[in-house]
């Protein structure tokens, strides 16, 4: 079927009809953050300027990149060693294992916070980063897991009996032979956990009450609640907020619509 | 498939075990005892912040269903449904539709865009938002003025009437690209000549839908309702950044009330079992999902 471009007219004139809604907050936002308060005083990227250093987004951006950097980087890694368990090694009680793990990725985070929260008290960890990175890997390898050890077990078996006869260990047979294939699985992984790393919120909102260990997104909700007049310096803080996801996206398409769309559940 | 994992001969049975441990572990630790931890507390009532806690049976329970609060909040989340899931399912629905069985160039592009609202965080969707229903220049009140309808034009997000829903179609703006994408790609899966045979007979478009379209998405409708359904019922960032359950409760959730119980009136035990209803609610919805759509599935086939 070769639908002439007349033919195609209502489908364009409802896609950019579609096209204008999403954009339209974007833009907005966009647009806002490009205006200029004082004419004069630091041309186009002042309000950038001045989110970054006034309101601390330039600290809130270190400790997001962090924690993501650093929960993805371990979440990945165990999930694969998890994974490949579950997928090509026996493991005793599997079944009992598996739905096990995949209630911790279902289950809202609030079930877990309230205990999470007096634990990391008593241990002292509130206010560090570390009661976000801890328990953030705790979270993000239970959807690991399971995402690994399925795509592990749809490689076939030939695969590992061949490099074994061949002589190589259990640890090998993952490295060498199963990762390099399993190269596309584990990048989806890697970039669908850091993005929702980067996003977290109420973990964030609980741990943290010094003002200079803040991530991103609680950066924003405070900073909204004190400058919710001035647009323009808020329009900027959020650009920073999304824009390293929204570059990740750009570059990662593939990776994020795969992942997405096989019900992978917004954390 | 069938996985017989073997062993090596001579290889210890908890070499597999090995691999799983660290994950295992902080899994544990980290996720699923404070569950755990959760539910037992949801049956105890603290006599102070740090002292001894009493068992109390179901009496949080009781106390949770006999007070309206945390109904209505969860009213206000089933309501959210409706716009987390129903909206943006049929919607995707449509224009998946639409669009799928024409080859329209430049559709990855669109199809690129639309899914950007989904790698944003909920807490920049609520900035956004909140610009989009602000009373002089959001955009919203600026078209009405433009229209002529100057007395329609108000603040969206200060209405008693107006403010759940406002709240709720920006998560609506969040997932129906996710939805369209999903459905697109489910789309072109079914056979060509599927449609061919029924329009043979002479089916009208809407009965395509209805007898190829349809039956040939359930996969991917039981991922969008799952995903948006549990996402309503879970929501807590967006009306945090919004609203904050403003105005005068109109659109308090259940996981915003969950934070006021337990970290600024310090009742852990109440937020506690009101965590462990939600995550019952929620176990319970995608059990049911789970096995409707099992059955549809094989009854498709």
């Amino acid at each position: 079927m070769k639908p002439t471009f007349r033919k195609l007219i209502p489908h364009y004139l409802l896609l950019c009809l579609v096209l204008f809604f999403v954009l339209l907050p974007l833009w907005g936002m966009l647009s806002k953050a490009f205006e200029n308060p004082d004419p004069g005083s630091f041309g186009a990227l002042a309000n950038f300027k001045r989110a970054w250093t006034v309101g601390k987004f330039g600290l809130f951006f270190k400790n997001s990149i962090i924690v993501a950097l650093i929960v993805t980087a371990i979440s990945v890694l165990l999930s694969i060693l998890s994974g490949y368990a579950f997928g090509k090694l026996s493991v005793s009680g599997k079944s009992l294992l598996l739905p096990l793990i995949l209630l911790g990725y279902m289950v809202p985070f609030d079930a877990a916070i309230i205990p999470l929260y007096n634990w990391m008290r008593s241990l002292g960890l509130t206010d560090t980063l570390w009661a976000l990175i801890l328990p953030q890997i705790g979270l993000s390898v239970s959807f690991g897991t399971l995402w690994m050890s399925s795509y592990f077990e749809s490689l076939p078996d030939e695969l590992v009996d061949q490099a074994t006869i061949d002589g190589c260990s259990r640890w090998q047979v993952l490295w060498k032979v199963l990762m390099p294939i399993a190269r596309p699985a584990s990048s989806t992984l890697i970039v669908l956990i850091f993005m929702w790393t980067w996003n977290e919120f109420l973990l964030a909102l609980v741990m943290i009450q010094k003002e200079s260990l803040r991530t991103l997104p609680v950066g924003l909700a405070f900073f909204q609640g004190r400058y919710s007049a001035n647009i323009p310096l808020m329009a900027a803080g959020a650009i920073i907020v999304a824009l390293p996801t929204l570059l990740l996206y750009i570059f990662f398409q593939k990776q994020f619509l795969q992942g997405l769309s096989s019900g992978a559940i917004k954390g | 498939m069938q996985n017989k994992a073997k062993r090596y001969p001579g290889e210890s049975k908890w070499k597999g075990l090995l691999y799983l441990l660290p994950a295992l572990l902080l899994y544990l630790i980290f996720t699923f005892l404070p569950i755990l931890e959760t539910i037992r507390s949801s049956f105890f009532q603290a006599e102070s912040l740090y002292g001894a806690r009493s068992f109390v049976w179901f009496q949080n329970y009781i106390k949770l269903f006999q007070t309206s609060q945390f109904l209505s909040a969860l009213r206000n989340n089933f309501v959210f449904i409706f716009f987390y899931s129903f909206l943006p399912i049929s919607f995707g629905l449509f224009l998946a539709s639409f669009l799928a069985r024409v080859r329209v160039p430049g559709m990855r592009l669109f199809r690129t865009l639309y899914f950007i609202p989904q790698v944003l965080s909920m807490v920049v969707v609520g900035v956004m938002w909140r610009w989009m229903y602000d009373p002089n220049i959001g955009p919203i009140n600026v078209f009405l003025r433009w229209l002529g309808l100057e007395q329609f034009a108000q603040a969206w997000l200060g209405s008693f009437t107006f403010a759940l829903p406002a709240v709720g179609m920006a998560a609506a703006w969040v997932q129906y690209g996710f939805c369209m994408v999903l459905f697109l790609s489910g789309i072109q899966r079914i056979p060509e000549e599927l449609y061919e045979a029924t329009s043979l007979d002479g089916a009208n478009a809407f009965r395509q839908f209805w007898h190829v379209t349809l039956p040939g998405l359930i996969p991917e409708l039981s991922v969008a309702l799952m995903t948006t359904i549990i996402a309503a019922l879970r929501v807590f960032d967006l009306v945090f950044a919004m609203t904050k359950g403003a105005p005068g409760g109109s659109t308090e959730v259940t996981g915003l009330l969950i934070y006021r119980w337990a970290f600024e009136l310090n009742n852990h035990s109440y937020a506690a079992t009101m965590a462990t209803v939600l995550t019952l609610i929620i176990l319970l919805i995608s059990l049911v999902i789970r096995r409707v759509f099992k059955q549809s599935e094989k009854g498709a086939l």
